[in-house]
């Protein structure tokens, strides 16, 4: 049984390497020193240990595993205590955030391999990693969203390593304010349930302990509109780092990052943050139906929304970027049905195929000479087999093909929303049927794009980039192709053995479901559904089918859909529009060129103004006195003799 | 009205704290022959400083609440009904004030040494500066108190009019105006309560004018008058014009001293001298705090985006920050004593962390200066190629200063948000969404000047020397030291506002200890 200090461990392993490599390898060793990519690499190779011990662990206890917390801060009753939570849900998070984050180092180390910021790259990716399990250990509320917050920085840093790119250090921005944008509503979800602490305390409880907060509504705590609000705002921090609409604008323009930071943390950790928020609060979310709705809907739009997106992309990290938006629009919507498993089975899955399909990007682009424009590349399948391997096992999975692991989470989730009978979870079922049409023909489109034709040239033909060397494409280096094999192997296997539909070896029937169930096992694990799965998978087929059709055969009638004149296409193309609005219009030229450029004015011209006007009257008035001084003496005696006279005389009235 | 008993004895600690740069300030005047033997006299005065400082900090009993390290003379002018006293003593809310003055005195030193302008006089100013600074953070005679307050003009009238750049003249002059204008009303409201109460002890005063001594004005006007002269120190929105000026267009040392520690007087005076001897007129007026803070915050926020110069926009982010304090102060109105303690403690802590984050900031901002000679924004860019160490102590000043987790400015942020929010919910969250504007002017700054492509003019520039990590070293320590394990602050903040906090929630609790 995993005792407190190594469960810690988990933690500072990370946070250890991230300090010895910050301080002592980047500034003392070197700036490409390979003992940088070797500590972070054995760094989260100890951790993923040690994160295994921890799943066993309470696979072995039955239920979470319970440790002392430790006080932060304590002012009068008010106690802010730091401590671990390790429960199904953790240590899935735990073993899915740690192995993704070893396999992509290890790729790292031949992606960065040329570098110059090579030991930086790996000090953030150290800190990212250690913010992404501080998250998912917390048992506080505030330790929780000092590590969210953590996340954010860390990303920002990673998003904008190649700081000298303007794009990049745009996006690296954008991130972080698009997700504190939603981190406002958080802040304020923590705000309001503090609100409340009286009820809390008065009743043993703390306002700022998950468990409690957790609990807070059964117990009669809080009433399920309080706890109805503070889900709201919890949500809204969730909407952004899970990158919903309208928070999404962040996640596609983040893929100026290095492709390995894509693959972290556009697929295993910090998006999924958002998604395990509400996992983690499910009660507080799950007391209030209107709120789940809202989680719903939001999930079923995003789904939708971000696959439309998806369908004209020509860059291969954007395809696959909104393809992240609109699968975590699959795990929000499924939360808001209220399937809390398959939420998180898809997210599980979805970390390793995800994962998968961005290193394949990397791996492709690393061959072609630096460009990610599909238009540029083509003809690749028989240069690169292991990649084209991994791509189909990656592309298969996302489109829900059998028996890949994304068939069997996306089966679910669509079980649970046919199953669920509100107008709502009606609405979002078709939503959601929809887009995993989208998926499969935007992900074949790519696949094909890619790998079939002719290779149209890569680096060398894309005007948007500046090549010193010519690159014939080749299969990528061995650190990069190994990790790909192990998550294939991964994507393959994850879907049916851990959530299998009867009990296999001593693996029992749907053991993900239920393991992920800290033991309210209220949620009833549905059976499996024949019939939607066949309809699924059909429609996933047909997507591939047409992708096939438009892109890889050469009919003449479906040739013709590449054409890309239409309005809708226009539409799709411009992202609907979202990044005008809010860079162009709100922020230039509400914000800045009317609202700041006003009270800059305001401030310049009137206030100080004022202050201006105060000093200049001050020297006047003295100005004015100063001339009545004029030194002659029969004036002052005028004035004198007047002033005697007057103060007799006013002596004589008042007498 | 002998003041209360345990308040008597001589310790000296303090009283070395204070006189000691005055010490060191004559001995500079004195003795050195050249400008490096100055140098070396002030550097050792801030060492000795710091270290006193950080005594203080270790040696204060925080078993024990109260004024402690008491240098007492009863009888320095006696005159029967208008004693003056010579009263120093800390109590939890002075401790960490007189620790960050040590620590920006010991920086503000070392980014002086570039200094090649009539040296001696600048040292010897500086030095003024600093003892005055720990004099008001450890006066507790009400006339001390406002002789440190006012003799800290004059050596910042000098340093900004000789070694400042820009309009310098004029904006000595108007930070030595709107000061001095603050602290006639402040004199006012001090000579009110003395005719009153007839006593200058400032722990006797909390007392006797809750006890129900008749005033002869009435106790809102005292606090109005007492409350401008710190309101313009803070500064409070509208009277904070002389800030951009001021910082901008002094030297950097002087930035680091002005915007750490001088506004963090307004502060201190706000808790030590308003909420303390009237916690029940500043609950009422809590209204105002909290509305003028939100104004604070959100105006100076929004003004800080337009703005150019880095020294500028750095001012004016100073601004925003400052309005924190007082929204957390406004939670003296609150019913609770959690609520109430978590408030005043975070408005405390608002002002350390801010002293050491934004003394970082005008650092850095500083060093760039010396180096490109440009703080115009528009002209930088692309700097982290050529001086990274600079860089980064710049870009952790900045993600201190939008409230990250991990530094000490989270901490700070946080307690004063809970506090307040319980007793103002509708304006807090309004001033919460400061937080989003201020990651905006941070993040776009920090672009700006640091990240895209960089400007060819620059590629000659040279990073950070050893000397001058030392005092970014010591900055980055502290933020990060304070934010990581906060409790070192708040336990000795809490005990500083908890009589405050009883008086206004009157909870038996607190009050039977």
């Amino acid at each position: 049984m995993i005792n407190e200090l190594a469960t810690w461990f988990i933690f500072f392993c990370p946070l250890l390497a991230f300090i010895i490599i910050g301080m002592v390898v980047w500034p003392f060793v070197g700036k490409k020193s390979k003992v940088s990519g070797y500590l972070t690499i054995a760094a989260l190779l100890s951790s993923t240990i040690l994160s295994f011990w921890a799943l066993g662990s309470v696979i072995q206890n039955g239920h979470a595993l319970e440790f002392e917390s430790h006080n932060w801060l304590k002012i009068q009753n008010v106690d802010i205590n730091f401590g671990i939570m390790l429960d199904g849900l953790t240590t899935i998070m735990l073993v899915v955030v740690n192995s993704v984050s070893l396999l992509v180092q290890i790729y790292s180390t031949g992606y960065m391999k040329h570098d110059g910021g090579y030991s930086r790259y790996f000090t953030y990716m150290s800190l990212f990693t250690a913010s992404m399990i501080g998250l998912v250990l917390a048992s506080n509320l505030i330790q929780m969203f000092v590590f969210w917050e953590l996340v954010g920085a860390s990303s920002y840093l990673l998003i904008g390593f190649w700081f000298n790119k303007p794009a990049a250090a745009a996006a690296a921005k954008k991130a972080f304010l698009v997700t504190r944008l939603g981190d406002f509503g958080f802040l304020l979800a923590i705000l309001y349930l503090f609100f409340n602490s009286e009820a809390f305390i008065s009743n043993g409880l703390n306002p700022f302990e998950v468990i409690d907060v957790n609990n807070a509504v059964a117990l009669g705590v809080i009433s399920s509109s309080v706890a109805g609000w503070v889900a709201i705002g919890m949500f809204a921090g969730a909407m952004g780092k899970s990158a919903q609409v309208p928070f999404h604008t962040w996640l596609p323009d983040a893929m100026e990052g290095p492709t390995p930071v894509s693959a972290l943390i556009h697929a295993a950790t910090m998006v999924a943050a958002g998604i395990f928020l509400v996992a983690r609060f499910f009660p507080l979310f799950e007391a209030s139906k209107e709120v789940m709705m809202v989680v719903a809907l939001v999930g079923g739009v995003t789904a939708i929304f971000a696959a439309s997106i998806g369908l004209v992309q020509n860059d291969i990290k954007r395809v696959l970027a909104y393809s992240t938006i609109s699968q975590l629009g699959f795990m929000m919507l499924a939360l808001g049905v209220g399937a809390y498993s398959a939420a998180i089975f898809h997210l599980f899955t979805h970390a390793f195929f995800k994962a998968l399909l961005f290193l394949t990007a990397g791996s492709v682009s690393h061959s072609v000479g630096g460009t990610f424009d599909m238009r540029y590349m083509g003809g690749l399948r028989r240069l690169m087999p292991w990649t084209y391997g991994a791509v189909m096992v990656g592309g298969l999975s996302l489109s829900g093909i059998f028996p890949m692991a994304g068939f069997w989470s996306k089966d679910e989730i669509l079980n649970h929303a046919w199953h669920s009978s509100t107008v709502v979870s009606d609405v979002v079922f078709w939503l959601a049927l929809a887009a995993a049409f989208m998926t499969a023909f935007y992900m074949f489109r790519a696949v094909f794009m890619t790998f079939e034709g002719s290779y149209k040239g890569g680096a060398k033909s894309d005007p948007d980039i500046e090549i010193s060397v010519e690159v014939t494409p080749h299969e990528s280096p061995k650190t990069m192709v190994i990790p790909l094999i192990i998550l294939s192997i991964a994507t393959l296997l994850v879907g049916w053995l851990v959530n299998p539909l009867t009990n296999i070896g001593s693996i029992p029937m749907h053991w993900f479901s239920e393991f992920v169930h800290v033991g309210d096992g209220h949620e009833k694990v549905l059976a499996f559904n024949k019939m939607l799965a066949a309809i699924s998978s059909l429609i996933a087929l047909l997507g591939i089918l047409l992708a096939y059709l438009i892109y890889v055969s050469n009919f003449g009638i479906f040739k013709s859909l590449q054409k890309t004149t239409s309005g809708v296409y226009k539409l799709l193309m411009s992202k609907y529009y979202f990044d005008e609005l809010y860079e162009d219009v709100i922020v230039k030229q509400i914000f800045y060129s009317k609202l700041a450029a006003g009270l800059d004015l305001l401030d310049k011209s009137f206030i100080d103004g004022i202050v201006r006007t105060i000093d200049r009257s001050g020297r006047n008035i003295g100005r004015l006195i100063a001339q009545l001084q004029t030194g002659q003496l029969q004036g002052y005696g005028v004035v004198t003799s007047f002033g005697v006279l007057l103060m007799f005389g006013i002596y004589l009235i008042f007498r | 009205m002998d003041g209360l008993t345990q308040n008597t004895g001589f310790n000296g600690l303090l009283s070395a704290l204070v006189f000691l740069p005055f010490v060191f300030a004559l001995l500079i005047f004195v003795l050195p022959r050249n400008d490096n033997q100055v140098r070396l006299l002030a550097v050792f005065g801030g060492i000795v400083e710091l270290v006193l400082s950080v005594f203080v900090f270790v040696v204060y009993n925080r078993g024990e609440s109260g004024f402690q390290l008491i240098d007492r003379f009863n009888s320095w002018i006696p005159v029967d009904s208008f004693r003056i006293e010579y009263f120093l003593g800390v109590d939890g809310l002075s401790v960490p004030m007189v620790l960050l003055t040590g620590l920006l005195g010991m920086v503000a030193i070392l980014a002086s040494l570039g200094i090649t302008h009539r040296v001696k006089q600048y040292f010897i100013w500086i030095l003024i500066l600093q003892g005055a600074v720990f004099g008001v953070f450890t006066a507790l005679d009400f006339i001390m108190f406002f002789l440190f307050w006012e003799l800290e003009l004059i050596p910042m009238f000098f340093l900004i009019s000789a070694w400042g750049t820009g309009r310098k003249d004029y904006s000595a002059m108007k930070f030595v105006i709107f000061t001095f204008l603050g602290s006639a009303f402040m004199l006012v409201g001090i000579l009110a309560l003395n005719v009153s109460v007839g006593t200058f002890d400032m722990t006797a005063l909390p007392e006797l004018v809750q006890g129900g001594i008749k005033l002869v004005i009435p106790a809102g006007a005292i606090f109005g008058l007492l409350f401008i002269g710190f309101a313009v120190k803070l500064p409070v929105w509208p009277l904070h014009t002389w800030l951009p000026d001021a910082h901008t267009d002094a030297p950097t040392a002087v930035s680091v001293l002005l915007a750490g520690v001088l506004l963090k007087m307004g502060g201190y005076g706000m808790i030590r001298v308003t909420a303390s001897i009237m916690p029940d007129v500043m609950a009422d007026m809590a209204w105002l705090l909290v509305t003028l803070g939100v104004i604070n915050v959100l105006y100076g926020a929004v003004v800080t985006v337009r703005q150019t110069d880095l020294k500028r926009l750095v001012a004016f982010s100073s601004i925003s920050h400052m309005g924190y304090v007082l929204i957390g102060l406004s939670a003296i109105a609150s019913k609770g004593v959690d609520a109430a303690s978590v408030g005043l403690t975070g408005a405390s802590m608002q002002m350390f962390t801010h002293g050491t984050i934004t003394g970082l900031m005008f650092l850095t901002v500083g060093m760039i200066y010396d180096r490109t000679h440009t703080r115009y924004i528009p002209d930088l860019g692309g700097l982290s190629n050529r001086i990274p160490l600079i860089g980064v102590g710049f870009l952790i000043a900045g993600l201190a200063s939008l409230g990250l987790p991990g530094t000490s400015g989270f901490a700070a942020e946080i307690l004063v948000f809970l506090g307040a929010f319980s007793v103002w919910p509708w304006l807090t969250g309004l001033a919460v969404f400061g937080v989003v504007i201020t990651a905006g002017y941070i993040l776009w700054m920090a672009q700006r000047t640091l990240f895209g492509p960089m400007n060819n003019r620059w590629e000659k520039l040279t990073d950070a020397t050893k000397l001058e990590l030392i005092p970014i070293g010591m900055l980055i320590v502290v933020i990060l030291l304070f934010g990581i394990y906060p409790a070192l602050l708040t336990d000795l903040f809490k005990m500083g506002v908890e009589p405050i906090v009883a008086a206004v929630t009157s909870s038996p609790e607190i009050l039977n200890r």
